[in-house]
Parts: structure tokens; sequence; C-alpha cells
């Protein structure tokens, strides 16, 4: 209970410092904006009753967007020497790290349920196969969970926001990408590579299919990512 | 004597890569005192004070709060400390009272016992007519004074504050020094600072830390005494004939015992001629040297002992590094 309590704190926090600033507002209503453009295209070009388009391109969306929310997570408090505050308060580095993760992971929930219009819109007018929309949105969570725990990593790595950002971007990226650069390398080694790719996983989910595989995959990156983001932090004070 | 000491420093040493930012430092705080720790600037101050935060962890050596050693449990250490680190570095996006409310959170203070824990320490702190400005806001005063409030709010017994007054105005330096000696009189603070003057007005006792390594460990008073004769100055007047009797003067003053040397100093107006005598040993030497000069008639105007300045004792004390720095 204690650890939840303090954990919470930090999250409370960093969720309302998110909306203290322009960032949350400016990533929420240019988020809304592009996925609105995918969502409504496909609809109104091939008038075809999914959330194809939205969910097909909302990963390439994050691989910009999360590391613009997680940038500033640790680098911030580097900066400003907030960190050292936060170190000397009787709170794990674990944490920390936990309460912030959650923040930012709530903030891409909210930008998540302004978008809920488009499947009861979809609804209003066709018929809808509620299946992969739910699918969707937990993929997408869970996915963004993964990228935004390594867009912290990529925070905890330097004091500068800019810097981590494109560090974010980069490994992001990378995850992303993974699965389709498999053509041209062996066949053993493109398995790996489809293993490790986050948009692989989302793509099972996506269908509708919850298969415990793709959510363990998600779960496990999360995890491996707090980790070295807290051995990260350790760091600062070793 | 474990259970009596606040603060156990044993051995601390701190590399930096190449660089030893600390080298052996010991020393024991007793509860209840208020500790200066002094030093140049890069003298390991900030450093020793990380460590003992739990901030930083010590290369070599242990620091002990209160019976509890910082490195085998850290959560226990904190939760007896204050902690005002320098620059005072807080979150300018959050209003004060939301961030007052925030470290309570973090201290385990239950929500509803809150405000009833924050109130006494706003009025204490004086911060109660900024609760509702963002911290960005404030002026360095009030900075600081949020500063040292969320230190308290956990009730711990030891305060560390790193250089509690840089950065503010005169007005604003006795304010936070009054308040730091009010908070001292029921907890153990250390504070760093490399303003002297601080030092002597609100520390019982005094650390002197220089190039990583404690060279003093004593109170401002025996500080001051220590090694150093005293000086005093004397004014002589009115009418005095200046060219004739000030050689007289200052003859009879060179050729009393204590004296080591007399330097005539600039007449203060036509009419008056000053001295400046240093005189050896620790006794006070104004008596002898009255008893001569009333002896010889001398029209005696002024007599003052000068205070010695911790100043000067800090100078001698941590001249070498500077030397060596300017040497290398």
């Amino acid at each position: 209970m204690i650890f939840f309590y303090r954990t919470f704190s930090i999250a409370k926090r960093e969720f309302q410092s998110y909306f203290n600033s322009p960032i949350a507002y400016i990533v929420i209503s240019v988020f809304l904006l592009l996925a609105g453009w995918f969502f409504f295209t496909p609809l109104f070009l091939i008038g075809r009753s999914s959330l194809r388009g939205f969910f097909s391109f909302a990963p390439a969306l994050f691989i910009v967007f999360i590391p613009a929310i997680t940038m500033r997570l640790i680098a911030e408090e580097l900066k400003t020497g907030t960190l050292e505050w936060l170190s000397s308060m009787p709170l794990r580095d674990f944490e920390m790290v936990l309460g912030k993760f959650l923040a930012s992971l709530a903030l891409i929930g909210v930008a998540l349920v302004f978008t809920i219009p488009y499947p009861i819109s979809v609804e209003m007018i066709g018929t809808l196969d509620w299946g992969p929309v739910i699918g969707g949105y937990l993929g997408l969570l869970l996915l963004a969970g993964a990228l935004l725990s390594v867009g912290m990593f990529a925070s905890s790595l330097t004091e500068n926001q800019i810097v981590a950002f494109i560090i974010g971007v980069t490994f992001c990226f990378i995850f992303y990408i993974l699965d389709k650069v498999t053509f041209f390398l062996p066949e053993y080694l493109g398995a790996i590579f489809q293993y490790l790719s986050v948009d692989y996983h989302f793509r099972n989910i996506a269908r509708g299919v919850i298969d415990t595989r793709d959510i363990l995959f998600y779960f496990g990156m999360i995890i491996i990512g707090l980790f070295l983001t807290v051995e990260s932090v350790r760091r600062r004070h070793a | 004597m474990m259970s009596k000491s606040m603060v156990e420093a044993r051995d601390l040493y701190k590399n930096f890569g190449e660089t030893c930012a600390v080298s052996g430092v010991s020393f024991s705080v007793p509860i209840g005192q208020i500790v200066g720790f002094l030093g140049p600037n890069g003298a390991g101050k900030t450093s020793t004070l990380r460590m003992l935060a739990g901030y930083l962890e010590p290369s070599k050596g242990q620091a002990i709060i209160d019976g509890v050693a910082v490195g085998d449990d850290p959560l226990a250490a904190r939760k007896k400390i204050g902690y005002l680190p320098e620059n005072c570095p807080l979150y300018d996006d959050m209003m004060v009272l939301d961030f007052l409310h925030f470290v309570a959170e973090l201290r385990m203070i239950p929500p509803s016992r809150q405000n009833e824990r924050l109130r006494p320490i706003c009025d204490r702190c004086g911060i109660s007519p900024v609760l509702g400005k963002d911290i960005g806001q404030l002026s360095k005063g009030y900075r600081q004074r949020v500063g040292l409030a969320q230190a308290i709010i956990g009730d711990p017994a030891l305060l560390l504050l790193d250089e509690p007054t840089s950065g503010l105005d005169p007005n604003q330096i006795l304010e936070i020094r009054a308040l730091i000696r009010e908070l001292g009189k029921e907890k153990t603070v250390i504070l760093s600072t490399h303003i002297l003057p601080e030092v002597q007005a609100s520390c019982d006792r005094v650390i002197i830390i220089s190039d990583g390594k404690l060279v003093a460990d004593d109170t401002p008073d025996a500080l001051m005494t220590r090694g150093t004769a005293s000086r005093v100055t004397l004014l002589f007047g009115p009418s005095v004939d200046v060219s004739r009797d000030s050689l007289k003067i200052q003859e009879t003053l060179a050729n009393i015992s204590v004296v080591r040397s007399v330097s005539s100093r600039v007449n203060e107006s036509e009419s008056t001629v000053g001295f400046s005598v240093d005189v050896d040993g620790e006794a006070d030497p104004r008596s002898v040297l009255f008893k001569a000069i009333v002896a010889h008639g001398f029209p005696l105007l002024e007599m003052h002992r000068e205070q010695v300045s911790l100043e000067e004792t800090f100078r001698q004390l941590t001249r070498g590094v500077d030397e060596n720095e300017a040497s290398a």
C-alpha cells in the first residue's frame, strides 16, 4: 500500500505537470488531427466501415509522439536539479520511475479516449465489428506502454530534452521498423527481428485475437525499459 | 556514544573518475547542534552533504544518520533527513501549496492530517501569503523559504542545507538565518556556506573543509582566537601635536612587552592620531596598554579590540590549497 501511495503521488504530480505546460495540449491536439486524417480518409474514399486506417497509422504516429511525451520526464529533472531533491525523499528510484511511467501512459490514455467518437460514428453509419476495435485500443495502450518505457530510458540518458527526444525517436523507430526489414535477412534472424518488433505484435492484437504471447511481449518490454531507466537513474548517484 | 550522535561521517571518500572530491572526511555531530560546513568553492562541501543525504554513494566510508547507515537502509535514513540542495531546485510549474502537499504525500502523511501539519509550517516559514503562486514566480527569498518549509514537512531530526543563503539580498539573508536558528532549536542542522559571517552568526560549530579534506573542526570563537594575535586600535586626541607626540606614543607602545608591532594609521582628523597594535597571546591586552598610556599621560580618546575575523583563520587554513592550484 505504502508503495502505491508514493508511486501514485509521483504519477499525479507528473500528470498535472503535463497540463501545466503546453506539452499535453499540443501532443493531444496534433495527435487527434493526424489520427483523424488517417481515420476519415480511408473511411470516405474506400467506404468501408472499419477503423483499420486509424489503427494502422497510430503506431507510426507514436514513434514521434511518445518521445515528445517522455523526453522531459527525467532529463528535465536532471537539468533543474530536482532529481537530486527527489532522490533525498524517502522514495525508491523504482517508485519514482514507475510513477512517471504511469503518468505518461495516462496522457496517452487521454489522447485515445478522445478518439472514441471515431468508432461510435462508424457504428452510427454502418455496422462495426467491435472485436478488432477493442483489440486495437488494448494493443495501442500496450504498444504505447512499451515505447514509453523506451522513451523514458532515453530521457534518463541526458540532461538535454532535445537529445532525449532524438534518442527516443531513434529507439522507437528501430522497434517499429524491425519486422519491415526481414525480407533481406536470413530466415532465423528474420524471425527474431519480427518477434522484437512492436508493430508485429500490435497487428496481431488489432485483428481482435488477444494472444498471451503478444501481451507478454509488451509487458516484458515495459519491465525491461523501466528496469534500464531505474539503473540509469541509479548511475547518476553512484 | 553511537546513539548520542545524529550524524557520523566515517572516513568518507568520493572520487569522480580521476578527481577526488572528498578524501577521508570524518566527523560526528551530536543531537541539537548547528554545524557550519565551510570551505572554498569546490572544496567538497556539496559532495559531502550529498553523501549524507544519500544522493551520492560514497566511494569509500560510511555515513550514519541517527544510528542508521545511509548505505544500508537509504529509505530509513532519508526519513530522518530534510534536505535542501544547492540552488534550491523546486518544481517551478507547481503551485506552492500543491508542492507542499506533494511533499507531504511522499513523506507518507495521510491526506486528512496534511492541512494541520502544513499550516504551522507555512506560518513559521512565512510563506502563507504565497501559497497560491507558482513556485517559478517567487522571489529568491520566498523560494528559499519554500525550500526550508519542504525540508521540515516530514519533521526530520536532521536538516542538511546546502548554501541556504546564496543569492539572497542582505535583508533576506538575515531572515533566513533567523529562521535557521529558530529551526535549530529543535533540530540538528548542518549548513554549508562559503560566507563566513554566516557561520559566526548562526553556528555552534564550524567544520572547515578544503580540497576534500577536513582541516578544522571547532567552535567559531575558538577558531577565531586560534593561533592569531589580537589587534587593538587606539586613537589619541583631541589636540595632539601630531608631529611631536605620535613618535613618543609609538615608542612607548612598542616598548610594552606583549606588543608585537605598532603601525600608525592615517590621522582621522587634524588633531588626532591613530595606532593599530598587534599583540601576542590570547589574554585581553587592553588593561596593560591602558596603564602604560596613563603613566605617560597621553590623551587616549578611543581603544578598541578587534575580533580577528574568522575570515583570516579561514584564509590561513585554506591558503595552502590556493597556492597549489596556482602552481598547478
